[in-house]
């Protein structure tokens, strides 16, 4: 199974790199694009039964390492 | 007396640690590698040094949090052995779960390298005894992702609970309410962003940091 597991910071958490960008892209010419964030995905093969069983292992995953979720929220993609 | 400083991959401050504290204290230094699955036996304190365990990988902090010494750090810890994390110790701290909060990439986006001055927020705790009437230090930073933050309920608890213990005069990284170190609940376990290791002699601008592992030290 592969999984992708995207991590971003969550709301209300300051992304000072996705403010950066966001200036960036306004200087570009793209002066509506807002509420930029950049994250992290980490991309895996797991052997597992099916979706359900993987995504519960790779929620486990992000609970233990994968994200902090202190600051952190994470979105998990099997297929 | 006697000290550990744990060694992770890519510390680049475990032997500056070492030499502050025998030079400040007087205390037995011991390095403890993090592969290790034992701390040496009777000791008074433990120090997490500042530097880029493991590069700094997926986060600050993340991957030291899991090498097998760190199972005995926090054992250690939770039966009241004075912890203190310092810069990258400080992050390795909370991402273990010693310490609340996390630290973020630098309001600033820079990497911030600087003499800071800091207040004492709190001169009761078995870290800050030794300043007695002294309500300021100065120490250094440096470090790319020291900007503390916490949620409000956690910030409050903090403020409320006597818990933040230095606190910026000048933030230089966006750090939530200024805030520079906090200790646990149990008052042992120390994280701070500011480096007391590069601050324990007149001829590095400071000797302030000498008191905070005098104060440590005192207090085993």
């Amino acid at each position: 199974m592969k999984v992708v597991v995207h991590v971003v910071l969550k709301p209300g958490v300051l992304d000072v790199q996705g403010k950066a960008v966001e200036a960036a892209l306004h200087g570009l010419g793209w002066p509506g694009v807002a509420d930029v964030r950049v994250g992290r995905t980490i991309e895996f093969d797991l052997p597992a039964a099916d979706k359900a069983a993987a995504e519960a292992e790779a929620r486990a995953m992000c609970e233990k390492l994968l994200a902090n979720t202190v600051i952190e929220s994470y979105r998990i993609d099997a297929e | 007396m006697k000290a550990a400083v744990v060694v992770f991959p890519g510390s680049n401050c475990d032997r500056d640690c070492k030499v502050a504290i025998e030079r400040s204290t007087g205390a037995q230094v011991e390095m403890v590698w993090h592969g290790d699955t034992a701390l040496p036996p009777g000791l008074d304190l433990i120090v997490l040094p500042g530097g880029f365990s493991y590069g700094d990988y997926l986060r600050c902090g993340a991957m030291a949090a899991l090498s097998p010494i760190m199972a005995e750090v926090k054992a250690a810890a939770e039966r009241g052995v004075a912890t203190v994390g310092i810069c990258n110790g400080f992050q390795v701290l909370c991402e273990v779960g010693l310490l609340p909060g996390a630290l973020l990439r630098n309001a600033g986006l820079k990497y911030v390298c600087k003499a800071v001055d800091l207040d004492i927020v709190n001169g009761q705790t078995r870290f800050t005894a030794a300043y007695g009437q002294q309500r300021q230090a100065r120490m250094t930073v440096g470090n790319g992702e020291g900007n503390f933050f916490a949620d409000e309920a956690t910030l409050d608890r903090l403020e409320g609970e006597g818990h933040v213990v230095f606190r910026y005069r000048d933030n230089p990284n966006g750090s939530a309410r200024d805030i520079a170190g906090i200790v646990n609940g149990q008052g042992n376990v120390l994280g701070l962003m500011p480096h007391p290791d590069r601050a324990v002699e007149a001829e590095l601008g400071s000797a302030d940091g000498a008191m905070l592992f005098q104060s440590a030290l005192a207090s085993a």
